[in-house]
């Protein structure tokens, strides 16, 4: 069969991107201090040790915040640009569109450092969980444009004009036709943003205050040997967290799809 | 057309909507990044900022070796890391686009993109188990009896920091070829081959330079972002292996020296502006040149 070289080597490239990942439970639920093969028995001792640690519990519990205010002030942004990129154009718009999108390119240490300017130095704020969801929603708001853009692109817009002719007013015409046509595509977008913020590292450790988020907290722990299988465990939770959100994600994305009308032609970017 | 009829058209309504989300954008990442341009010019005077305007910083950035020696090996790390993904993830992408049936590819998609969306910290440690001195390679290579000692160039050094980078920014390289060899006219493909061009003339005829604009997209979101990890160094680099990145959070985090950190990341910034504009341009004359 043509491509079956293409085939194989895809499919090593698929188990070269899940090697680090399949190891996570392997070293979970394995009963020794020291990470490393060979592998000595089973023993759940880690996730309970997990559980136990208040500190983290704390650290969990600010990701969490920061990811859900994060999650709705990201796709709430995300979805006015969306609806104005499917709208007329004017003089500009490419352009702000554009420069709304940049912080998907730019290295995230720069657009750490610059709020930890203008936060610490020159408003002269105390940095807290505030200051980290600002950052969260600036670098996940293009993600969730990208993704309502797709949901909003394949609209009618015959449709919302109908419900205008037939007398709603032109809010109630978005709330009660485009609305659940794109919720779909706001759900997908939160998930996503959701999941963004709470793995994301190289700007909450510049940003965090006194109570550091997950991955800031996990970024502590690496130092210490003693503590690396509950970092481990909590990798593990993580990952099936992570992908259990993805998986809803891309389910409400594909449905939103479908109620457009439209065919399926790729995956969240 | 006056302001009040504007802000009735469609046009204006659009404008008005892109309001909130330009403003943001515009007060937390564009004036913040003037503040940084602003600090560099300025210094620290042990707890206070002297705002005088100066070059010191940036004098300083060109007199000690140590600031150039990191920027060199953060543009060659990340220079090696691009060429590695991107040469890695074209068979991928072209496979999908060109061999996997339609109502598979966003399945194929899926699970590419999974691993991207895990922990990036967890990850990059489990290189670490990968790599590391009792690591997965080396006990499985001692274990077979093909090596007596653990091998010890593969953790703690550069090559680290470019293997776990190839695989974390894997996934933001295939998506641009992908969705860039999926808008190829297929007929194009098929005209090639009937005029009596080989598989492989039609490839590097046709296809790659069509696909031109997605490897392009995959160098930039690969090279850019690189250059700003400072993780991956921190915890697979050892000592020579740390990057540019490192010293920025040292300058900030540690030695409390925000306007000689916030030099250091401009002159990073117009060094990866420049790379990319040069690399774009001579990309549209190479393809200018064949067309």
């Amino acid at each position: 069969m043509r491509g079956a070289p293409l085939r194989v080597y895809a499919i090593l490239y698929l188990l070269f991107l899940y090697a680090p990942i399949t190891l996570l439970p392997l070293f979970a639920f394995n009963d020794a201090t020291i990470i490393a093969f060979p592998l000595s028995g089973f023993t759940t001792h880690w996730f309970t040790d997990l559980v136990a640690n208040a500190a983290l519990r704390q650290a969990v519990g600010n990701s969490l915040f920061i990811a859900a205010m994060t999650a709705i002030f990201a796709t709430l942004l995300g979805l006015c640009a969306a609806r104005a990129g499917a709208m007329a154009r004017f003089p500009g718009k490419g352009g702000i569109i554009g420069f709304v999108m940049l912080p998907l390119v730019l290295p995230e240490i720069i657009v750490a450092v610059s709020l930890l300017i203008v936060l610490r130095q020159v408003l002269g704020l105390n940095l807290n969980n505030w200051t980290v969801i600002s950052a969260h929603v600036l670098i996940c708001t293009p993600f969730s444009i990208a993704i309502l853009n797709g949901a909003f692109q394949n609209l009618d817009p015959s449709i919302e004009e109908a419900a205008m002719d037939l007398g709603e007013s032109r809010f109630s015409a978005f709330r009660l036709v485009t609305l659940p046509l794109v919720m779909p595509g706001i759900i997908s977008s939160m998930l996503i943003a959701f999941t963004i913020s709470l793995d994301e590292f190289i700007i909450a450790f510049f940003l965090t205050g006194a109570n550091p988020t997950m991955p800031v907290y996990i970024w502590g722990l690496l130092r210490f040997p003693a503590q690396l299988p509950v970092v481990m465990a909590l990798g593990t939770i993580l990952v099936a967290l992570s992908v259990t959100l993805l998986i809803i994600a891309e389910l409400f994305r594909r449905r939103g799809l479908a109620r457009a009308g439209i065919k399926d032609t790729g995956g969240f970017l | 057309m006056g302001l009040g009829s504007f802000a009735k058209s469609e046009g204006g309504r659009a404008a008005t909507l892109l309001a909130p989300p330009f403003l943001y954008a515009l007060a937390l990442l564009a004036l913040p990044i003037l503040a940084v341009v602003l600090f560099s010019f300025w210094t620290q005077d042990f707890m206070t900022i002297d705002t005088r305007f100066t070059l010191a910083n940036y004098r300083e950035f060109f007199d000690k070796p140590i600031y150039g020696v990191l920027l060199g090996r953060s543009l060659m790390v990340s220079g090696i890391v691009t060429l590695v993904t991107v040469l890695l993830a074209y068979p991928v992408a072209y496979f999908l686009s060109f061999h996997v049936p339609s109502h598979r590819k966003s399945l194929w998609l899926f699970l590419i993109t999974i691993p991207f969306w895990t922990s990036y910290l967890i990850r990059v440690f489990l290189w670490k188990v990968i790599l590391g001195y009792n690591g997965v390679i080396n006990s499985g290579l001692v274990g077979a009896g093909i090596i007596d000692e653990p091998l010890s160039f593969i953790l703690y050094n550069v090559n680290a920091v470019i293997i776990t980078l190839a695989h974390a920014f894997a996934p933001f390289a295939i998506l641009p070829i992908f969705v860039a060899l999926e808008k190829i006219d297929r007929s194009l493909i098929e005209a090639s081959r009937d005029l009596g061009e080989t598989r492989l003339t039609t490839f590097f005829r046709v296809t790659l330079p069509l696909s031109m604009p997605g490897l392009v997209a995959a160098v930039l979101i690969v090279f850019i972002p690189t250059i700003g990890d400072y993780v991956t160094p921190e915890l697979m680099g050892g000592a020579g292996g740390k990057l540019i990145a490192n010293m920025i959070q040292t300058q900030f985090l540690q030695l409390n020296n925000a306007p000689m950190g916030a030099a250091i990341a401009m002159v990073a910034m117009v060094c990866v502006t420049a790379i990319a504009l040069v690399f774009v341009a001579l990309n549209r004359r190479w393809l200018r040149g064949r067309g």
